[in-house]
């Protein structure tokens, strides 16, 4: 009993679930942490292709459930680091090839040799997120700061309690701190306000991220400015290994005369 | 003309109609404990609060809102209901 279980939902899909995944498994990796990355996506798998493991696959999650191969034969390790692995979905299957029981025996196995587990739920709120809370120590809730994203990641908090994995905590993804400044999106407090969880982390909306998924390398592991997204998701890894890391400054950069000139345009 | 809008505080930015919407739709959502307060019992509230104050004031019925608004702590119910220039209704004689 080591390892600590962490999930990763968010209800909506195309939120950044698959993206916080690759990278936080990566920053803890980065730490001198033993990290497991699950991929629950069971029929739409793509932790493989964000982490660049896609090439490497043999043998799959549901594969491991169904008793055609050891967990150990399932696990990727990425040579980028000491000890990363991934275990992938099944891509021709569905959601009831595997049962929450399931989930929770393949963590039990995997608790005793690593530090971390983190696994990545499928959108939506059906037996696949169910299957990736059921094993889960710690629930990771990410959102957009934009209405339909704040909405359902409420109904997932809702859930978290009712499945007694709660508090949750919460990561919002892609904010846009230009667009903050001048009032047309929701801020950090805005969301905060609404859903009243504890901030694990905010991470800027950042061109890196995409760069970094079309060459398959985790964007953790560039060194960037310091209001990138590489660093946010560097911050939310020391925060889960319980350091304290003050949340990103993420003013804009501007001087006062260009945001004078931005909210003149309505911009 | 989107800036004169701003700077005569005319136009409501974004993000705040944003959260009003939010707020308004998760108090429906989440429904737990007060489930049974539908947009149709609102409505049935809104219509009676004006009835009721049109017989003492001159108010504008097209223009009254009533709205459950609701945080982590409380619940409330909030009515606006704007008056007509001319003030008190003359009694019906």
């Amino acid at each position: 009993m080591h390892a600590k279980v962490i999930t990763v939902t968010s209800g909506k899909g195309g939120v950044g679930k698959t993206t916080v995944t690759a990278n936080l498994a990566a920053a803890l990796a980065m730490l001198g942490k033993r990290v497991a990355a699950i991929d629950s996506d069971i029929g739409l798998r793509n932790l493989d292709v964000v982490m660049g493991l896609e090439n490497r696959i043999v043998y799959d999650l549901v594969d491991v459930v169904e008793g055609r191969c050891r967990l150990s034969q399932a696990m990727i390790r990425d040579k980028r680091f000491a000890e990363l692995y991934l275990i992938p979905a099944a891509q021709t299957r569905d959601k009831m090839a595997v049962s929450p029981s399931d989930m929770v025996l393949v963590c039990d196995q995997l608790r005793p040799d690593m530090d971390y587990v983190v696994i990545d739920s499928p959108a939506g709120i059906e037996r696949g997120f169910r299957n990736a809370i059921a094993p889960a120590d710690q629930v990771i809730v990410v959102t957009n700061p934009e209405v339909s994203a704040v909405r359902d990641a409420d109904r997932i908090i809702g859930l978290i309690e009712a499945e007694e994995k709660g508090p949750g905590q919460l990561i919002i993804n892609r904010i846009k701190p230009s667009m903050v400044a001048r009032g047309d999106m929701l801020s950090i407090a805005d969301v905060l306000d609404i859903l009243a969880i504890d901030l694990l982390g905010v991470v800027p909306e950042d061109e890196a991220i995409l760069i970094s998924s079309n060459r398959g390398l985790p964007v953790a592991m560039s060194a960037t400015n310091s209001a990138s997204a590489s660093q946010a998701f560097r911050n939310i890894a020391q925060r889960l290994e319980g350091n304290d890391v003050p949340i990103l400054d993420l003013a804009p950069q501007s001087g006062i005369l260009s945001r004078l000139r931005n909210w003149v345009r309505g911009e | 003309m989107r800036w004169l809008d701003r700077l005569l505080g005319r136009e409501e930015r974004s993000s705040s109609v944003a959260k009003t919407r939010l707020q308004m739709v998760l108090t429906h959502d989440r429904g737990d404990i007060r489930g049974d307060i539908s947009p149709g019992l609102i409505e049935l509230i809104k219509d009676d609060i004006i009835k009721v104050i049109a017989e003492h004031l001159a108010i504008d019925p097209d223009n009254v809102v009533v709205n459950l608004t609701r945080n982590s702590r409380e619940s409330r119910l909030v009515a606006e209901i704007p008056l007509q220039e001319n003030g008190r209704r003359k009694r019906p004689t």
